[in-house]
């Protein structure tokens, strides 16, 4: 159970925080741009958090106690494919779910 | 990023200024299709780890960014300390900082409320939407470009806050064997697959995911924010070598 308090921290200092990032060169810095080397760093923060955030969750889940699981391990594998091929972000997510549940109604059954 | 910087601003040209907004709200529109489903499994989940319906809509209003808050509310469910909560969101919404920096030459000249307002409404659909356009279409006016920018907005944040509600309202009757658990990984993966065409972004992915395997043992959570530094630092030194190899190595061969 995670506290009340904890809970509306969050929400009050992320929020704050994040929009203190969409208002930084927008809003306090105004016209001088970023340094390449800044720039070069900030255009890799997506990848460089969210797969890091992923990975134990795909191949350690919770919900089957930290052992891997093949019907979410598929998913994963499936939608990196469909989305590295087709650059649909939408794509993935549908290849994704469908993968999930095929395999997991196939564990099911068998 | 762009590169015209103090863009002059002519008398209003091509497009009048009135259609701007029609013209953004037309082009924002198909990104309903991501968020919504992306917007209901945040909801869900909210209410899984034990938010209520207002905690769960609050969090949207107020962070505006779907990656930060599965990262903060998985980071919360393992009860991390409050400082890597909020590193670790605030790390994964870094990118906004570009995306503040990217609009500057665009919409660098606009009253300061009206600055504030479009930094409020900066997501990735919006940002990537508004730049592309504003790059084809130079000759817009400072207004033009804020009246596209918020019609852009308007499909797309308002279904966030709308759609988080719902999941949050219905969330508590899903039953189990929706495995919602995986959504989030679902969601992450499929919004950096399409990124990693390029080497450097390849490189960083993969060694955010090396190190972050191999940090698990620190406590809190803290190798995914070690593994995701060193990864930023990895994509763009590749990105560097790159520039500085690339072109002689495609020639030799």
């Amino acid at each position: 159970m995670i506290p009340t308090w904890l809970i509306w921290t969050v929400i009050a200092l992320l929020g704050v925080g994040t929009l203190l990032l969409r208002f930084s060169f927008l809003g306090l810095i105004g016209q001088r741009p970023l340094p390449d080397w800044a720039l070069r760093h900030l255009r890799y923060t997506a990848v460089a958090v969210l797969p890091g955030l992923v990975a134990p969750l795909v191949l350690w889940p919770e919900a089957t106690g930290g052992a891997t699981d093949p019907a979410r391990l598929l998913s994963a594998l499936a939608v990196l494919g469909v989305g590295v091929l087709s650059r649909s972000t939408i794509g993935a997510m549908l290849a994704g779910a469908a993968t999930l549940y095929a395999v997991l109604i196939l564990l099911a059954v068998v | 990023m762009t590169d015209q910087p103090d863009t002059p601003t002519p008398p209003e040209a091509a497009t009048p200024a009135a259609r701007a907004f029609g013209h953004g709200l037309r082009d924002g529109l198909p990104f309903l299709l991501v968020l919504t489903p992306f917007a209901l499994v945040f909801g869900v989940a909210a209410r899984e780890a034990g938010l209520d319906v207002l905690q769960a809509l609050a969090f949207s209003v107020a962070v505006v960014a779907g990656a930060a808050q599965f990262a903060a509310l998985h980071l919360m469910l393992d009860e991390a300390p409050l400082a890597i909560i909020l590193l670790t969101a605030l790390a994964v919404n870094l990118r906004m900082a570009m995306y503040s920096a990217g609009l500057v030459p665009w919409l660098g000249q606009a009253p300061l409320w009206q600055r504030a307002c479009v930094a409020y409404l900066t997501v990735d659909q919006t940002y990537a939407c508004s730049v592309a356009r504003f790059e084809k279409n130079p000759q817009w006016s400072t207004r033009t470009r804020i009246l596209y920018f918020l019609g852009c907005a308007t499909p797309v944040c308002p279904i966030w806050f709308v759609m988080t509600l719902v999941g949050a309202v219905i969330g508590s009757a899903l039953p189990a064997w929706l495995a919602l658990d995986f959504a989030m990984p679902i969601c992450f993966l499929a919004l950096i697959a399409p990124m990693l065409r390029s080497l450097p972004h390849l490189a960083a992915a993969a060694t955010s995911i090396l190190l972050s395997l191999g940090l698990a043992f620190l406590p809190y959570n803290t190798g995914v924010l070690v593994a995701a530094l060193v990864a930023m630092a990895v994509g763009a030194q590749c990105e560097v070598w790159l520039k500085a190899h690339g072109p002689r190595r495609a020639r030799a061969a």
